[in-house]
């Protein structure tokens, strides 16, 4: 994954133009477990956001797996999104009209179009190493905050993606569910060589990461 | 769990609704009302213009074929009464009185007759001899109308047998069918015997074979039939006829027919639609009204789906963002909400559909006329159901067609980020 002088500004062109990154030069290597750090507000969200593709940066480059993703139109980018990056999101966000299992078979259903037994393996397998396998029927609303956090991770390893990207996924739990949660992404990072790019403000979780990233005022500091 | 034959549109949209329970059943109650007033109404209305047309048709043919009146052909004031360029024609000053309309006979009836019976539309032709009469009872006379008629075929355009309340429909030379008010007023009943006096003739004993009862009074007092070579002789019209009555298998294509028929032929054809305009112009207000009534609950229908889809958007948007940052496209998000709308819409017209049914049922079952009778008969028909259906799942989709729309357009960032 590359960034070349990405910025990235609000309501351009008017009087209240606002720019929250200011020409970031990012590399990260497959397999990488990186940490960003930053205070509130210094633009964390809204990189992770440009790196996952969900949003656009006003000016500079993004290449994913390769793919420079500056021309690419809403389909191939969701396309890519879908096939090459994992999310795993603060409030965990797990559809609450589906099952722990069905949460996590998502993403691959919405790639098929059709479900099938080795999607309902999968996901059973993921479910079982994220250790919620007596819960996989349960509904989501019916989950701790810890247990969804966990199923908010197997399903954003369901497409075996390349990039993983938590935004703050431990800033609602308690110190162990936090802990058990890193050490699932630490796990998935070694055995799948898959990047890692873990936002949080923790910084005992942070020191274990291989390398740490510091946003301020938008900004990447050394 | 998902089955593997059904698609990923198919399963969210209705795990979607499924989660809201109370809303989906509150939509589709709202949808199933409207779909119950269209359907309940359609076939009230359908089948009151049935009884209608059915009592006011079923006296009278849907067409009347008429010989051409007799005209007055002023004299001009040129010689050969052709216009020239420059001069006016003018009438000369002598009072123009109309000409006396004298009994006379369709040109050619028979050829007539086989042309218009060849015309698709035709159902049955029937040549009628009509005119004036005397019934003559003792020292008591009563006016009439004399139709000279063929049984077999006129009785298909009006059914005599069915409106017999004595006697039987025979109609040899000899025999008369006369009204039950004329029988009333005369004393008469079937097997009694009567003459008939015309301008040119007054007729032998003929016998009442029997009593109808057509609903109207006047007709009932008025109207008297008998064997068509009969009034012809009594008529002084030897082998000819007055009109030629005719049905259509479609009664509302009557005008376009008779229309067709003037124009092939020369002769003068008058529609139902024509001569009971104020009657057509009742029925057609009543569809009009019927049709503007549909409309507008069909709208209030798909207003009420597109409001409650936008809130369904509203409620699911923090999701829809979710599924986008996922891999999902805006083609599929749409998809969802587009089922979601032709799904309620459909669940909404299937139990509308058979609650109207049933609303219909009791309405044949309770509304009846004071001698217990059915006020008039209703029919179900599948093609309302089956109408009803569509219609109301393609309004479904048309109303969710804007709510889908700001579903798939949602900014997955802006969406997440609540």
């Amino acid at each position: 994954m590359s960034l070349r002088g990405v910025r990235k500004a609000y309501n351009t062109g008017t009087s209240i133009e606002t720019e929250v990154l200011h020409g970031i030069d990012l590399d990260l290597m497959r397999g990488e477990f990186c940490a960003v750090m930053g205070p509130s507000g210094s633009g964390k969200s809204t990189l992770l956001n440009i790196i996952g593709l969900l949003d656009r940066p006003s000016s500079g480059s993004v290449a994913v797996c390769g793919e420079q993703t500056d021309k690419l139109d809403d389909r191939s980018l969701t396309r890519l999104r879908g096939h090459s990056i994992g999310f795993v999101f603060q409030y965990h966000h797990l559809i609450t009209a589906f099952s722990a299992l069905e949460n996590v078979m998502m993403p691959m259903l919405g790639a098929a179009g059709f479900a099938s037994d080795a999607m309902r393996e999968r996901a059973a397998m993921l479910i079982d190493s994220v250790g919620l396998r007596d819960h996989q029927h349960n509904g989501a609303a019916n989950l701790s905050g810890g247990q969804q956090q966990r199923v908010a991770i197997a399903r954003a390893l369901a497409m075996n993606p390349a990039l993983l990207l938590a935004d703050e996924p431990t800033g609602n739990l308690d110190t162990r569910s936090a802990d058990d949660v890193f050490s699932l992404f630490r796990k998935f990072n070694v055995a799948h060589s898959t990047t890692v790019l873990f936002v949080t403000h923790n910084p005992t979780l942070a020191a274990r990461c291989d390398k740490i990233i510091r946003v301020v005022d938008g900004q990447l500091m050394p | 769990m998902f089955s593997r034959w059904t698609p990923f549109e198919w399963i969210v949209a209705l795990r979607f609704l499924r989660e809201g329970r109370l809303q989906t059943i509150f939509i589709i109650m709202g949808v199933a009302i409207g779909v119950a007033v269209i359907v309940f109404m359609s076939a009230l209305l359908a089948g009151l213009q049935t009884n209608f047309i059915r009592r006011v048709l079923s006296a009278q043919s849907h067409i009347q074929l008429l010989p051409p009146k007799e005209l007055t052909r002023p004299l001009r004031g040129l010689p050969d009464n052709a216009p020239r360029p420059g001069v006016a024609s003018v009438i000369e000053g002598a009072v123009v009185q109309p000409p006396l309309q004298r009994l006379k006979s369709i040109d050619q009836w028979q050829a007539l007759a086989v042309q218009i019976r060849e015309m698709p539309e035709v159902q049955v032709v029937s040549p009628m001899a009509g005119g004036s009469a005397l019934v003559l009872r003792g020292s008591v006379s009563r006016s009439v109308s004399l139709n000279g008629i063929e049984p077999e075929q006129y009785f298909r355009i009006v059914d005599l047998r069915d409106k017999m309340v004595r006697g039987s429909t025979r109609l040899t030379g000899t025999d008369i069918l006369i009204g039950i008010e004329l029988a009333s007023d005369l004393g008469l009943d079937a097997g009694d015997k009567l003459r008939i006096s015309t301008a040119a003739v007054v007729s032998d004993p003929l016998t009442i074979s029997g009593i109808f009862d057509l609903g109207n009074k006047g007709v009932n007092s008025r109207s008297v039939f008998m064997a068509l070579h009969t009034a012809q002789g009594l008529l002084g019209l030897p082998g000819g006829v007055t009109s030629l009555d005719v049905t259509v298998h479609d009664v509302y294509s009557a005008e376009r027919v008779a229309q067709r028929i003037t124009a092939t032929t020369g002769v003068v054809a008058d529609s139902w639609i024509r001569t009971s305009a104020q009657f057509f112009a009742a029925i057609s207000a009543q569809t009009t009204a019927n049709r503007a009534i549909r409309f507008f609950v069909a709208l209030s229908v798909a207003f009420g789906i597109a409001s409650v889809l936008v809130v369904v958007v509203v409620q699911k948007s923090r999701e829809i963002g979710i599924l986008r940052a996922m891999g999902i496209s805006q083609g599929q998000i749409l998809r969802v909400f587009l089922l979601q709308g032709g799904l309620l819409a459909l669940g909404g017209a299937v139990a509308g559909s058979l609650a109207g049914a049933a609303a219909l049922a009791l309405w044949q079952r309770y509304a009846r006329n004071a001698d217990g009778t059915v006020m008039f008969p209703l029919v179900l028909d599948p093609m309302l159901f089956a109408v009803a259906l569509v219609v109301a799942s393609l309004t479904g989709l048309l109303a969710a067609v804007a709510p889908a729309l700001r579903a798939a357009r949602l900014d997955p960032v802006v969406a997440i980020r609540g």
